[in-house]
């Protein structure tokens, strides 16, 4: 997980080279993504198991999708994120998630 | 030969009969681009597209529309380039000039020809049934088709009492329908019980109870000889001479197959039309029968499920699907409700055989009557009436001929058996079924319905069983129970992953052959272009590790969260340590590290486990490399697909009614084996004696100490989301012996078990007889390569635990990185 300017957000580094950038936290029961196992453009909550898409954030089925935001390496090897405008990065829940105590 | 615009010439084919039968022949022939192969034109009676003749008392009894029973509606066949001429009943067959006659005068030409011409109402010679002109007399109905349900429902509503000439399941049906539409109705039935056919004495008197509580009259032993009434029907008369008042008559007294079509164009015709295993009529090429007007191997069926099948078998054969395909006749069983009973019934309803076991049980209060028939330890025969629980269960074992277990009582109850086994047909729609994501039995029926019929497609639709998985096998028999039986062949369920085809000894045979050393190198090498599918990687870094040892390129980024912290991850993202402390038994020493650490690091909760060890919960990430060097114990693996743990009881060390050492041999069992990956997680224990005090009959491997100091060995425990007893392998002389059967048995689970299999399921798929003889009887020679695997596995352990001074990865621990 990387913290910039005060936002939190999962950052994935892909084995084929690349990189991709997500919300935190699952919209299932707030899992922590960048725990999460990743592969074929998909990425898996470690909580249980929900699937999104690394690059829409969809799961492909009605569930809650996660919030993804266009990431690139630079030469040098930074890494550049695009954030929204008003520079606060949307985290998706699940309308029933109670969060947690 | 091609046509005149070049297009190949398609065959010809005619289809007498619209019903349901006959529809669904062309539905799987075209389903299997049939309609490309052949031009197809059906031709039939009745002035509709096809609807379900079953659901027609639905429709008598106001509970279903007219308009929402029909399976093929009239613009079906046109969407599918089938001719339907509806309404036009046929007149003629021409075998040798290959010609069909219809009433409209035209002729139609074939190559093909399929007679689904089905049956019409059985009409008893009574006397007055017709009327001079020789229909049936007003207010007398047959109940075969729509037409008759529309008149009866019309001359339903002046009527005020209506006799059901019948008992058998369609006038019990009709005669509810008509109690629902206000009229007193009293069924006549000729034979002793309701039901004659599908029933037995017992519980057809239950069923009779049922239907007098109706409010029903029934009357037995009786035949109608005259129907009363000039104009109209006033009454009938029976043969003591009896006379019953009524102004409605419908008679349900059996139905004959329609062969008169066949039999005046000379085709063999016995009760039905005479077919083989092809469904070809005997003796003709190119002209078959289907359905209730086909006679095969003696048989007539009246059943929806046999008709079907024969639809299918002749849609693979037409089409060339499967050009060998034979129906070898339907064993026949049943599940209905009439008049609100649940009935279910298969095979024989009364023995046949001097030899055959019957096992009944009756509860005439309750409405319940449950039989079995056994031949030769196989199920000939059932009857259930009131409670279906054990229905799924005997539906099987009649369908697949699987032998019955020796107590027969089980095969009516259940009793203390895996509450999985209980119906999941009685379950109400809305239990939950999968806890992780919500998903009910409700939701899962739904998905099948709307066409997916694997478990894998529902799991992967509704998510269900893709949590923490322990559901799966209750979302697998939901899923069967949807779909009635019906479920696709899914090649994917004997894959290791479903992501690559292959089995997990072929894939692990590929991985040595081409000395593939990284998960990332196997997807590449196999997965046929589909990827690296994200929940197939933990599954295939376990198979390396298993081939390879220490000895492969560990891409840490294929290892789940669990493994690459070596702790087990909470809801709150922190996580579970704990320690090592083999057989369950500690010193003071490691207590005193425990409850140190515990302190220094502020550890919210201390907690025993069900494995016999500590478990120190609300560890965050980043202290984890911290925490196992001030505890200085290694790893206990209580969050990964690995040997666990090892339970013991106290034995002989102190217990005055051990039999043997448990302690000892729990302890060398867990030294041993700890750590070593496997495909699920294996979980043992030792009892030191029968009292069995640590539940080593409920382990994936279990010990229990018996007289002479020997060792009784279990395998295929389980007591989690699922329960089941082991299976004994073996007895054991000394507890070398117990040390090495265990290697090796665990040695073939790893090798043959799909991931994520726990023994539970592998010992039940594989067989206990099968496992004994090439684990214990060395059948085929494998066991000094299996001792040799299981013993290269355990000297390239290393506890995972150390990577707190050597991490494997720069930020292996860390949670979050950058700044505020």
């Amino acid at each position: 997980m990387l913290r910039v300017d005060g936002a939190l957000l999962a950052v994935f580094h892909l084995r084929g080279g690349g990189v991709r950038a997500t919300q935190p936290w699952c919209p299932h029961r707030g899992g922590p993504l960048a725990d999460g196992l990743v592969g074929d453009g998909r990425l898996v909550c470690p909580l249980h198991n929900r699937t999104f898409s690394l690059d829409t954030g969809e799961t492909g089925s009605e569930a809650t999708g996660i919030a993804t935001f266009p990431a690139r390496v630079e030469g040098d090897g930074t890494i550049v994120i695009a954030l929204p405008p008003d520079g606060a990065a949307p985290c998706h829940a699940d309308p029933q998630l109670v969060p947690v105590p | 030969m091609p046509g005149p615009n070049g297009a190949a010439h398609r065959r010809r084919l005619v289809v007498i009969g619209n019903g349901m039968t006959g529809a669904r022949t062309v539905e799987e022939i075209v389903d299997r681009g049939g309609a490309e192969q052949f031009e197809i034109t059906v031709l039939g009676d009745e002035p509709y597209g096809n609807y379900n003749r079953i659901s027609l008392p639905n429709v008598l009894a106001a509970s279903e529309d007219p308009e929402g029973i029909f399976l093929n509606p009239l613009d079906w066949y046109a969407e599918n380039g089938v001719t339907l001429h509806a309404g036009v009943p046929v007149t003629g067959i021409d075998r040798f000039a290959r010609v069909v006659f219809d009433a409209g005068g035209a002729v139609h030409q074939f190559d093909v020809l399929i007679i689904a011409t089905g049956s019409s109402a059985y009409i008893p010679p009574i006397d007055g049934v017709r009327d001079a002109q020789g229909e049936l007399k007003p207010g007398v109905f047959a109940f075969r088709s729509l037409r008759d349900c529309e008149q009866m429902i019309a001359w339903a509503e002046e009527a005020e009492h209506a006799a059901v000439i019948g008992g058998g399941l369609l006038g019990l049906e009709t005669a509810r329908g008509l109690l629902g539409r206000g009229l007193e109705v009293d069924v006549v039935h000729r034979a002793d019980r309701v039901m004659n056919v599908q029933l037995d004495t017992e519980p057809a008197r239950i069923l009779e109870q049922a239907l007098q509580e109706l409010g029903l009259r029934v009357h037995l032993d009786h035949s109608t000889t005259a129907l009363l009434g000039e104009q109209r029907v006033r009454g009938l008369r029976f043969d003591d001479g009896a006379e019953l008042a009524c102004d409605m008559v419908v008679i349900s007294a059996g139905i004959r197959p329609n062969v008169e079509l066949a039999a005046r164009a000379g085709l063999m015709v016995e009760r039905g039309i005479v077919v083989g295993d092809t469904l070809e009529v005997e003796d003709e090429d190119g002209i078959y029968a289907v359905g209730e007007c086909a006679q095969h191997r003696g048989e007539l069926y009246g059943l929806v499920a046999p008709l079907w099948e024969q639809a299918t078998v002749l849609a693979e054969r037409l089409t060339g699907r499967n050009p060998d395909a034979d129906y070898h006749g339907s064993k026949l069983a049943t599940k209905l409700k009439v008049s609100g009973v649940e009935l279910a019934t298969m095979g024989q309803i009364a023995p046949e055989h001097p030899d055959d076991e019957v096992v009944r049980f009756c509860e005439p209060r309750r409405g319940v009557y449950k039989s079995v028939i056994v031949r030769d330890g196989k199920l000939v025969g059932a009857t259930l009436l009131g409670d279906l629980s054990k229905v799924s269960f005997l539906m099987q074992a009649f369908d697949r001929g699987t032998v019955l277990p020796e107590e027969r009582v089980s095969l009516l109850f259940d009793l203390g058996g895996p509450p999985a086994a209980v119906s999941v047909a009685e379950l109400a729609d809305d239990t939950q079924v999968c806890n992780c994501n919500g998903v009910s039995k409700g939701a899962i029926r739904t998905c099948v319905e709307s066409g997916v019929r694997t478990a894998r497609g529902v799991m992967e639709k509704t998510r269900a069983g893709t949590g923490c998985g322990s559901c799966k096998g209750q979302v697998a028999e939901v899923v069967e129970w949807a779909a009635g039986g019906a479920l696709e062949y899914d090649p994917a369920a004997d894959y290791y992953v479903p992501s690559i085809p292959m089995t997990k000894p072929a894939l692990m045979e590929a991985v040595r052959e081409r000395d593939i050393r990284s998960v990332s190198d196997l997807v590449a090498a196999f997965a046929d272009g589909a990827g690296e599918d994200p929940r197939a990687k933990p599954a295939l870094a376990s198979l390396m590790r298993m081939v390879w040892g220490a000895d492969y390129d560990d891409e840490r980024d294929a290892r789940f969260i669990n493994d690459r912290v070596h702790a087990n991850i909470q809801h709150d993202g922190t996580f579970s340590v704990i320690p090592r402390i083999s057989g369950g038994v500690t010193n003071s020493d490691q207590l005193r590290k425990l409850a140190d650490v515990a302190d220094r690091f502020e550890v919210p909760m201390i907690k025993i486990t069900g494995g016999q060890r500590i478990d120190l919960l609300g560890v965050k990430k980043e202290d984890l490399p911290e925490v196992w060097r001030e505890l200085g114990m290694p790893s206990g693996h209580a969050y990964a697909k690995t040997f666990r743990t090892v339970k013991t009881c106290v034995g002989t060390d102190f217990c005055r009614f051990g039999l043997g050492d448990s302690t000892t041999l729990g302890i060398r069992i867990e030294e041993r084996f700890k750590g070593l990956e496997s495909p699920a997680k294996l979980k043992l224990a030792v009892a030191g004696c029968p009292r069995n005090c640590s539940e080593a009959m409920v382990k994936d491997v279990g010990f229990v100490a018996v007289e002479g100091a020997r060792w009784e060995m279990y395998i295929g425990g389980a007591a989690g989301a699922h329960v089941r007893k082991g299976d004994v392998l073996c007895t054991l002389d000394t507890a070398d012996e117990a040390v090495l059967m265990a290697g090796r048995f665990m040695q073939y689970y790893r090798e043959h078990a799909k991931w994520l299999e726990r023994t539970y399921r592998f010992v039940e798929r594989i067989g206990v007889e099968e496992i004994r003889a090439v684990v214990v009887e060395d059948r085929d020679g494998k066991a000094a390569r299996l001792d040799a695997a299981i013993q290269a596995s355990i000297d390239a352990y290393v506890d995972p635990w150390l990577e707190a001074d050597r991490p494997a990865t720069p930020s292996q621990f860390a949670s979050v990185v950058g700044s505020t």
